[in-house]
């Protein structure tokens, strides 16, 4: 089964290193954990947990979060098409405690963040933007 | 597209469920989550309509143990089978690595089979992926109905499986006759495309 | 459309002058003021009522399929995390934008609408529907 199935072409981008794996870690620690995020996600958009980081209390099933978050992606993304656009800009949800914001980091990853009160969507943006950056120059 | 994590020396891979609606894709998964219950340690999530039909996915992810020095984790899913959420259906079919075919056995289903079959073939296309090589399983599910007819399995196989020539399970989702080999099946066909990636 | 969605459970019904009030709602505070489409479509995803400002082909029945099971996935990450549910839902676009209102466990108000309306204005507009509409079952 495994020599007839070519369809492997899009595995390559999806191996990520172990080094490479450490720097994403360390940059999701630093920038946005130590910021005041409550926990974060790398995905990637079939919606496997690509890395991921906490404040150590957060006990959310990130699996089953990661698995809605793709499909709320791709299902955004879908709507966007069909009004014309290319896509929209601003994912983000506010609840009376904690909120979720995506970011979209290339077209196979997404970077999900939890955070609470004690962080502005202004600041949150902004730690999220440089920290795609810092994930986007591994490649 | 399963990702492999080399420093947690993890494997996430995706199996997807299809078939025409109420052909037991849904059925299928909750009999997974009660016979492994004590392997599964989150909820089974289940975003359906009031009226209890699959509206977007069921997910569950199920952790098989190690392969080849990694811990491989399935991520199960269910598809809509309703015809008119196409839209969300082919969603749920992205970085899909294997399938069940959950066809529905009664007789007057059996053009709603020929459909989904057919609908699943032109949304893998969608992603580049064909029906022919991507791994595959083809259940025949509600072998346990006495009271309405059902299609021999030998007219089933020449129906759906003529040409994908894909491994084939008769089943009854609801007793759980034949769905963990279904299941396990699926998850060994898997586990062999993924190999050339995992050393 | 399949057949075998004809026995889809509801537990709503309206009849024809109760769909035309809508329609009218609709069509007065929301399409007059410069929405460019809206949809009132249930949990399951099928449109209820529907109107436009004329100018709008969209394939308004994905639309409501994909909107109906993203809020759907909306509301169970929200259950994950802790909330009972997330407030705002809010797409914005370069030139369209989408708006998401919970009417009431059934139904949600889907509008999309260009630069010509505010967040602000278009809430107000929406809130003042939503009222109406669940004024129907009172």
């Amino acid at each position: 089964m495994g020599s007839n199935y070519d369809d492997n072409v899009s595995y390559s981008d999806f191996t990520l290193g172990h080094e490479e794996l450490e720097t994403i870690e360390e940059v999701l620690q630093k920038d946005l954990v130590d910021g005041g995020v409550h926990s974060v996600l790398l995905i990637d958009m079939a919606g496997n947990i690509v890395a991921k980081k906490d404040n150590g209390n957060c006990e959310h099933d990130l699996y089953s979060l990661a698995a809605l978050a793709s499909a709320n992606f791709a299902a955004v993304d879908t709507m966007a098409k069909i009004v014309g656009e290319n896509e929209f800009s601003l994912l983000f949800h506010k609840g009376e405690e904690e909120s979720i914001h995506f970011s979209k980091v290339n077209p196979e990853f997404l970077l999900i963040t939890i955070f609470g009160k004690e962080v502005t969507l202004g600041l949150l943006r902004l730690k999220v933007s440089e920290a795609i950056e810092k994930i986007n120059s591994i490649w | 597209m399963a990702f492999v994590n080399m420093k947690t020396k993890e494997v996430q891979a995706k199996i997807v469920f299809y078939g025409p609606g109420r052909g037991g894709k849904t059925t299928n998964l909750e009999y997974v989550y009660s016979k492994f219950r004590e392997r599964i340690k989150t909820d089974m999530v289940s975003i359906k309509t009031h009226g209890d039909r699959t509206l977007f996915f069921d997910f569950l992810p199920f952790d098989i143990g190690k392969i080849m020095g990694y811990d491989v984790k399935i991520q199960l899913y269910t598809v809509p089978g309703q015809v008119k959420y196409n839209a969300t259906r082919k969603l749920v079919l992205k970085g899909v690595d294997g399938m069940v075919f959950v066809a529905d056995s009664q007789r007057d289903k059996r053009e709603k089979n020929h459909e989904s079959l057919k609908n699943l073939q032109e949304n893998l296309a969608a992603y580049k992926k064909s029906i022919f090589k991507i791994p595959l399983v083809l259940q025949y599910n509600k072998r346990d109905l006495k009271e309405t007819p059902l299609m021999p399995i030998e007219m089933m196989e020449k129906d759906l499986n003529k040409q994908l020539k894909a491994p084939s399970f008769p089943a009854s989702a609801i007793t759980g006759e034949n769905v963990v080999p279904t299941l396990k099946k699926i998850i060994s066909l898997t586990m062999a495309s993924l190999q050339n990636v995992m050393k | 459309m399949g057949s075998d969605d004809s026995y889809e459970f509801t537990d709503y019904s309206l009849d024809q002058e109760q769909l035309e009030y809508i329609e009218e709602v609709l069509d007065d505070d929301l399409i007059q003021a410069g929405v460019h489409s809206v949809l009132l479509i249930d949990m399951a995803g099928n449109i209820i009522a529907q109107k436009d400002n004329g100018h709008c082909d969209h394939d308004v029945y994905s639309l409501a399929a994909l909107a109906s099971a993203n809020f759907a996935a909306v509301d169970t990450m929200a259950k994950i995390v802790g909330e009972e549910e997330f407030s705002l839902l809010f797409h914005k676009g370069e030139n369209e934008n989408i708006h998401f209102s919970k009417v009431h466990s059934e139904f949600l108000l889907i509008t999309i609408f260009g630069k010509d309306v505010t967040l602000g204005l278009l809430r107000l507009k929406v809130n003042e529907v939503v009222e109406k509409i669940r004024g129907l079952w009172e």
